[in-house]
């Protein structure tokens, strides 16, 4: 079966950044079915050439899945006919990568912390907030629609 | 990759997440819990040794599981986080909602 995944890397200048850096790009459809196909192919790029700690690793599977899986449910319900778009740009020192759907956005300061002890068992809320924890920096347009997320390799 | 059910000595329902605990696969978990409490299991054991990663979705299906197998008067416990699955469980402070050991051997001797 063919992946509905359509990826692009190439090596090119990147505005603000004195050296050329490794550009990924990604879109995949609204399909939670997708999401760790995608985050395995990000990842591998994202990584690719560099010596990486299995923390590194770690962190950026989770917080691609989080913002893959916030952007397909809450940005564009699921709905087949919207897209998303990871767009990973790779320099020496640091990662960042920006998953952009297709919805309205949100407002990412109205989002509660869920760590209070009369939340602990509610089954949702914790994508944001794990995302700024596991990330050096996190970052967000205007409209709400896209997140910007900057680890740091070391 | 997915779930591998299994009864062990003791009358213990064991669960082994193999490859990542994810929107994606997440009502499969619910669902094999939901069968096993079904069926009168109340003692359940969910083991993450060969578990690359979990997402909030996969976490809320954990919140979820042990909601139900509490009201139906069972016990859950949680074993083989790796440091990094850890972390997921102590930067949300689920790790205080969790019974967690850090092999199956030691969680089936708990129960």
């Amino acid at each position: 079966m063919t992946s509905p995944l359509r990826l692009c890397v190439r090596r090119s200048a990147v505005t603000g950044s004195r050296e050329a850096a490794t550009l990924v790009t990604l879109r995949l459809p609204s399909d939670v079915n997708c999401i760790e196909e995608a985050v395995e192919l990000v990842t591998r790029h994202c990584l690719a050439g560099h010596e990486s700690t299995e923390s590194i690793r770690f962190r950026l599977r989770v917080v691609l899945s989080e913002a893959i899986s916030n952007a397909i449910v809450r940005g564009n319900c699921e709905d087949c006919n919207k897209w998303v778009d990871v767009r990973a740009e790779l320099g020496p020192d640091v990662i960042s990568v920006y998953v952009t759907d297709e919805g309205p956005g949100f407002d990412p300061s109205a989002i509660p912390e869920p760590i209070r002890p009369e939340q602990l068992d509610e089954a949702n809320g914790r994508g944001l907030f794990l995302i700024r924890k596991l990330v050096d920096a996190v970052q967000f347009n205007t409209q709400g629609n896209s997140i910007c997320m900057i680890l740091r390799r070391w | 990759m997915g779930f591998s059910e299994s009864k062990e000595s003791g009358g213990v329902t064991v669960v082994k997440v193999d490859g990542q605990l994810i929107i994606g696969n997440r009502h499969e978990l619910k669902d094999l819990v939901q069968t096993a409490l079904d069926r009168g299991d109340r003692r359940l054991l969910v083991d993450f040794s060969h578990t690359g990663y979990i997402d909030s979705s996969g976490l809320g299906a954990l919140v979820s599981i042990s909601k139900r197998i509490r009201e139906a008067g069972g016990e859950l416990r949680l074993s083989g986080l790796n440091d990094d699955l850890r972390s997921l469980f102590e930067l949300t402070k689920l790790d205080t909602l969790f019974a967690i050991t850090e092999t199956p051997e030691q969680a089936l001797s708990s129960f």
